[in-house]
């Protein structure tokens, strides 16, 4: 009972990284606003007819307009369909919001979600307990839009059931001046400069998987051995005091406070980072190759027919090139729809060129997803990573 | 009859409270702590086995984490102490007609998150605040020294977030001490550090202890400032706690390391109680 006495419902969404790295850019005070608002959202509906979509998302990562407190893409669907969207912000944490719905999930009972925001491990959790439903791909034309790096993961291989909300690419991010030639490998990295100045990420996929990439072992297809190799490596670094913090979005802050100087991070962040600091920070996918992860809408298993149509619709509506551009100027995540950087080149040509927001040919090309893990393998492979940063 | 029943219908809204909010949830991590996970279950997926070896397990694999919990909370405290004593004693009975505006002084930090205020230690004590760049120029550090992601910035964190905790039950206690007890000492010649030590500190001996039980019990499970302030090195039980449930998703070991943690820190309180001989006060 002491242990949750100092901990307030803010503490929760700072503390972790899935929630916060997505709202770097409202700061600390926003993001605690926005949970505990966003948290009081999606009581009291009973399931939803064919008119309505209730659509759980994370944290500001939708096109939003400040000033007339609209949604701009989603007005415009209603407006073209009908069919109206109830949007949630509070789809705060993968764990979190899988514990809330599960026992309604498990008694096939309404979970007051049409559409939810899952990461890729937590997808594949879902659709491995068959709590996901599968698209009719004739609501869905533009399916075919995805990036190739994003059409087959191996939890959905025919992406019968998710599609890729935002793209999420994990490399370095470095301070310009502590850095001057940048940080492009492992050694870049843990250069003497850098020492008890690194920063990993709490998120193992990303962590260890650029790790396992510069050790010459590819993240698609990870053994046990070859992960517990690049942990125990991780796990070096930090006893003799290279790495001194393993953190969520957190790592931002410190590399603004020079507390850190070199991190393994995000690029939706860096680009945060990058843009407000005039050159003082630089983002790159590593040489020996950086990870891509994604964020999936679903339809779980509770949604009625008619608002599993009507959500259908609405993935249709977000894999359309020039809406997904609109949503790409506001989000400053991977766009996983072809074609929208075309149509962002009419919106703003300078993100239209921003390698963050629509990496080239050859970065995608040097970018992995992990492969998903058993059940079993989730466990052991996490108790060992959380170990390794001491917990 | 009624009047028989009065006291037990006033008490009851207290008992359903604790009922639902301390008896259930304590209920249910107990028969978490024993379950072990479903063979090829899911990931979160456990069955009741009576496995209390969980407690072992779960208590040898972090004695790390135990030892610096207690550790760093004990540092804390007995710093706590030692900043609020002086200041208590100086509001109670120097401040004069500023009393009341120093204890707000001192109450003013809750209004802000604990959170907020861990953050901004952070900030702080970061490598741009002013603090490491003046001790540099002074020479007290070294150009590679930092001060956030250390233990010395958790134990600070700590000791600072349950300062009020100390200083106002201490407070309540000397304010409470009658000064012509201290004018008889004096008449009948102590020095000023003899009626300390035999007028004054057993007199406010109730505040010393509420206050460091108020400072050490949080202290011990705190999570926060270890997340915020520390380094993989500096993690304590409670952010263990938290990887185990959030993260690991394996509910066992969590409730077995929060019930270890409860009952470790209801011993130590109670032979701590023991020996300042304040029973009554618990």
């Amino acid at each position: 009972m002491a242990k949750k006495a100092p901990l307030s419902p803010e503490a929760r969404s700072i503390i972790n990284a899935r929630v916060s790295r997505r709202a770097v850019l409202a700061g600390i005070g926003g993001v605690s606003a926005a949970g505990a608002l966003a948290a009081c959202g999606s009581s009291g509906d009973s399931g939803a007819g064919g008119d309505l979509v209730r659509w759980g998302n994370w944290p500001l990562y939708l096109d939003f307009d400040e000033d007339a407190k609209t949604y701009p893409t989603l007005d415009k669907f209603t407006e073209s369909t009908g069919i109206d969207v109830k949007y949630f912000e509070d789809y705060n944490d993968n764990d979190e919001f899988f514990g809330k719905v599960q026992a309604q999930l498990k008694l096939n009972e309404d979970i007051g979600y049409d559409l939810v925001c899952p990461t890729d491990w937590m997808a594949a959790r879902w659709i491995r307990l068959g709590y996901a439903q599968k698209f009719d791909a004739a609501n869905i034309p533009n399916k075919t839009n995805i990036l190739d790096t994003l059409a087959s993961p191996s939890y959905d291989p025919s992406r019968e059931s998710t599609l890729t909300w935002q793209g999420i690419m994990g490399g370095f991010g470095w301070n310009t001046e502590k850095n001057p030639k940048g940080v492009r490998t492992l050694d870049d990295l843990f250069a003497p400069a850098n020492k008890g100045k690194i920063v990993v990420l709490s998120e193992l996929r990303d962590t260890i998987g650029i790790i396992l990439l510069a050790q010459g072992a590819d993240p698609a297809t990870v053994t046990e051995d070859q992960y517990m190799n690049a942990v125990d490596f991780m796990a070096g670094k930090i006893s003799d005091g290279w790495i001194r913090g393993v953190k969520g979005n957190e790592y931002a802050e410190d590399l603004t406070s020079g507390d850190a100087t070199a991190v393994i991070g995000w690029s939706g962040d860096m680009f945060i980072l990058a843009s407000e600091n005039e050159g003082k920070f630089d983002f790159a996918i590593p040489e020996s190759g950086g990870t891509i992860s994604g964020d999936n809408m679903m339809i779980p298993s509770t949604a009625s027919a008619e608002a599993k149509a009507s959500a259908e619709k609405l993935i249709n509506w977000y894999y359309d090139p020039a809406i997904a551009a609109e949503v790409a100027a506001y989000v400053n995540y991977v766009t996983p729809v072809k074609g929208a950087q075309a149509e962002m080149e009419k919106i703003d040509p300078d993100l239209a060129k921003s390698e963050y927001i629509f990496p080239t040919e050859a970065t995608m090309k040097n970018l992995s997803v992990f492969r998903s893990l058993t059940p079993a393998e989730e466990t052991a492979w996490t108790e060992a990573f959380q170990k390794a940063a001491g917990n | 009859m009624g009047k028989i029943r009065t006291p037990y219908l006033l008490l009851l809204p207290g008992f359903l409270f604790l009922f639902t909010f301390f008896i259930l949830p304590i209920v249910n991590l107990a028969q978490t702590s024993t379950q072990t996970p479903i063979a090829g279950g899911d990931t979160g997926q456990y069955e009741q086995t009576l496995r209390f070896a969980n407690y072992l397990d779960a208590f040898l694999e972090n004695r790390e984490q135990f030892g610096r919990s207690f550790l760093y909370a004990l540092i804390a405290t007995v710093l706590a102490l030692m900043i609020s004593y002086p200041l208590a004693y100086a509001i109670a009975f120097k401040s004069g007609k500023y009393k009341n505006f120093l204890l707000v002084l001192v109450v003013a930090p809750f209004f802000t998150s604990f959170l907020l205020r861990t953050v901004a230690w952070k900030q702080i004590l970061g490598e741009e605040g002013f603090v490491v760049p003046t001790l540099r120029t002074i020479g007290i550090i070294s150009e590679s020294t930092t001060l956030t992601s250390t233990a010395f910035a958790v134990v600070m964190g700590m000791t600072y977030n349950f300062l009020p905790f100390m200083t106002l039950p201490l407070y309540a206690s000397i304010d409470r001490i009658d000064p012509r007890t201290l004018e008889a000492s004096g008449d009948l010649y102590a020095n000023a550090f003899t009626t300390f030590r035999k007028v004054t500190l057993p007199l406010s001996m109730p505040g010393v202890v509420a206050g460091t039980l108020l400072t050490f019990i949080p202290a011990a499970g705190d999570y926060v400032n270890a997340a915020i302030l520390g380094s993989p090195n500096t993690k304590m039980i409670g952010n263990v706690i938290e990887s185990r449930y959030f993260k690991i998703v394996d509910y066992p070991t969590a409730a077995a390391l929060s019930f270890t943690l409860m009952a470790a820190i209801l011993i130590l309180v109670t032979l701590y109680i023991r020996k300042a001989g304040t029973e009554e006060l618990v």
